[in-house]
Formats: C-alpha cells, structure tokens, sequence
C-alpha cells in the first residue's frame, strides 16, 4: 500500500524538479559533500544537500524561500564530486528555471547603475541575464 | 598550420589584452587562428535544463559554421566559451532525439552530429606544439617568476569536458614550466571566483575571489595565470576596492596565460595590451627584467 504522507501539490513540485533537472532526487543519500565544496556555501541559508533533502520532500516553499539556488555559480564542483551521480548543478538550475519561468526575475537589468554596465564585461552580463532574468 | 579560432564576446571588447596576445603568439609559433565568419554569441553559460534545448542553437550554430567552413575543429580561449562550445558539441553526439530536434532548427538540409572537435588553446599547445617544442621556441624565459596557474571552473567541471584532470589538472602548470617560470601550487587553483555573480551581488564575489588571492599569496606566488576573462575581472577588481579599502592586503598582479606567452616569445609587448590589466601586471614582469619599459596608458582597468 502507498501511503500518500505528502499534499498532492508538493509532490508536484518534486516531480517538477525531476523533470526540468533530469535528475533522480532520491538517489541522494545525505553525504554532505557538495555543501563540503560548495565555494558560495559560506553565503547560503540552506545548503546544497538540504535543498536536496528538502526536494526529496517536496517543500517547494522552503526551497523558493532561500537564496540557494540564486547563489549557485554552477561552478560544478558538486557535480563532479557527488559519489551517487547527481547532477546538482542541474538540480539548481531547475528551481531557478521553475521560478524564472513565472517570469520573474532575480535581477533587474533596468536598475544596474550605467557604470557598472560600462565596467563589466561582457560574458559577466550574458551569464548572469541567462542565469537570473526571466 | 591554419585552425578555425572562436574569439566570443568578450575577447574583442574587454579583452583585447588576451585576444591579440593569443593571435600573435600562436602565428610566431607557426599556427595561423582563422576567425569564424560570423560567429555568434555561444551564451557564455550551458542550458542546464532538461526540457529547454532553445540554449543550445547559439553554440550548435557556430559549430555547424566551422563545419561548413571545412574545418575539422575550432580552437577558443575564453574558459566560458570553451565549455559552452565543447559541452552543446557533446550533447549533439551523444543524444540521438535532441540532436533532431536542435538539428530542426537549422536551415533546411543540416544534420549536424557533433563532428567538429572543439579545443582549446592550452590543448593546442600541448597536443600540437608540445611542451618540449615550445621550450625551445621561448627567447625570453621567465626565469624568477613564481605563477599561480589559475584554472577556475569551466575548464575542468564536469568532467565529460575536462581538458585535464578535473581536481589535480597540470596543463597550465606544464606551461608555466615550458615557458621558464615557476609554476605554484596553491590549494584554490580550481575554485570558483563567483563567476556571473558579480552583476547580481559584488561583495559575494569579492569574497570568492579574495580566498583565491590569498591562497596564491600564501603559497608564494607573485603573480596569477588565467585563461577567463570574467575570472579576470572577479579576481582585479575585487583586489582594487580591497587594497583601497585595506592597506595592508598586497595586490596579485592577475595575466592571462596568453601575455606571458607572448613575452616570453620574445614579441612585441604591445601585442599584451598592458593597458588593459592592472599597472601591477606590468610590473612585475619588469621587475623581474622580463619586460623592457612599455609606452601604455596607466590606470585604465581592462
């Protein structure tokens, strides 16, 4: 018998994560060694393998409430290092994608300063717009 | 030898100083960089999405040119483009159902498999030149000189795409080494400056990029080798509002691995474009008695 211990609604959302990352939430198994190499970890409410954790429960909510994902550089670390093979990287960009994809957006190119447009370069603000705008 | 040469965005407006460094070093070296015939932007950063392919037209689009253009590879430099390219260029072999629906996308006729071999220019320099050649092609050698070889992210993650060894990669360190200098090894060679995350949250990056800088200090380095120019930019302006800032922080002097290159080739130093790199660059090379004095703009920030 399933015991269906999670509202309909939030198991959505896992199945949204998995679709959109092509990743399999449940083969993580809580080793914490993405968090250990994540280099923006220092900055983050919630760490790589919590996200996860919390993805495997389906508490979208919890996840869209921190800056995580945002924070994420795709840097690939925990990709590389993950011993069960999750593509973590793509976990991230998938709860970005599903947040972007309501068309909003996590910067605001209208509000940078015309300064810092001049003094940035040009790979600096390609990545961040496919990054974080909508 | 004539290569096809993806320059990007970046290399022919900010980075100028590793654009022409690159050109001319490698035609002194016998190899001639063909520019794409309108090559597009690649999208600096690889569609992580399952369900979304529409990031993977720029960079199939440019591949499908070198093909068209008859050649069999195509050289980058900048460490984004070199991911995005070599990571779209392996999708498109090894995925059968979306390489028809990318392939749907293109002019009538095309069906694009992955054939062209995206490389960079430090594979480039080890696979074609060989280290033992280039050695012997260097007038000047950078005797002195301890480098931090920097290879930050895109270079070696994931590991599918890595040009070496995705947590102990030597190619950039073997160059050094080629080129006379001593190459350092410090811990956070492969960590991440923060990357695009400077448009959104610069004191994030500049923290980033600060563990990178004193890890390279506190292994000796006197100076730092890069392949990224968004690296470039993360790891010098962060050290310039710092030093500010701070008078006690020392400044590493950041160079792409293209200028050491080319000084040690014995070219022209205004090939370097030095103006387009902290005074500091500079330098360093001349106190070293690397490089002569060099008639450049001061205090302009690339």
């Amino acid at each position: 018998m399933i015991i269906d211990v999670l509202p309909r609604r939030e198991i959505n959302s896992a199945k949204k994560i998995e679709e959109v990352s092509g990743q399999n939430l449940s083969l993580c198994y809580q080793c914490g060694l993405c968090a250990g190499g994540c280099p923006a970890g220092f900055a983050m409410d919630l760490l790589p393998n919590q996200v996860l954790h919390l993805a495997q429960l389906g508490m979208w909510e919890r996840i869209t409430g921190s800056k995580t994902a945002w924070l994420c550089a795709s840097c690939f670390v925990c990709t590389v290092r993950c011993p069960r093979g999750v593509d973590i990287a793509k976990l991230m960009e998938a709860v970005r994608c599903i947040t972007l994809r309501q068309n909003i957006n996590y910067v605001e190119p209208s509000k940078i300063a015309a300064e810092t447009l001049a003094e940035l370069p040009q790979v600096a603000l390609v990545s961040s717009f496919r990054k974080h705008t909508a | 030898m004539d290569l096809s040469y993806y320059p990007g965005c970046t290399l022919k407006t900010k980075a100028r100083n590793l654009a022409d460094s690159t050109v001319a070093s490698m035609a002194a070296l016998g190899v001639n960089l063909v520019e794409l015939p309108r090559w597009n932007c690649c999208g600096a950063v690889y569609g992580l999405t399952e369900d979304n392919l529409l990031h993977q037209l720029a960079p199939v689009r440019n591949l499908i040119r070198v093909r068209e253009q008859g050649y069999s590879r195509v050289v980058t430099i900048c460490s984004q483009c070199y991911h995005v390219l070599k990571r779209a260029n392996r999708l498109m072999r090894t995925d059968p159902e979306k390489r028809k629906t990318v392939n749907s996308f293109m002019d009538e006729g095309v069906d694009y498999r992955g054939e062209v071999e995206v490389v960079h220019l430090l594979e480039v320099l080890r696979d074609d030149i060989g280290w033992k050649n280039l050695a012997q092609a260097v007038k000047i050698p950078l005797r002195g000189l301890k480098v931090a070889p920097y290879y930050g992210c895109t270079l070696l993650r994931p590991r599918e795409i890595a040009l070496d060894s995705p947590e102990m990669p030597t190619i950039l360190d073997d160059l050094l080494h080629a080129l006379g200098a001593t190459p350092v090894y410090f811990p956070a060679s492969t960590r991440c400056c923060g990357s695009f995350q400077v448009v959104a949250d610069p004191d994030f990056t500049a923290r980033c990029s600060r563990e990178i800088l004193d890890s390279a200090l506190l292994s000796g380095a006197e100076a730092l080798a890069l392949s990224c120019p968004l690296c470039s930019f993360n790891l010098g302006s962060s050290q310039k509002e710092l030093s500010q800032l701070h008078s006690d922080i020392r400044v590493v002097p950041v160079l792409y691995f293209t200028q050491l290159l080319a000084i040690s080739l014995g070219l022209i130093p205004e090939v370097c474009r030095f103006e387009l790199n902290d005074d500091e660059s500079r330098l360093i090379l001349q106190s070293k008695g690397i490089l002569g004095e060099v008639p450049v703009e001061t205090g302009k920030q690339g």
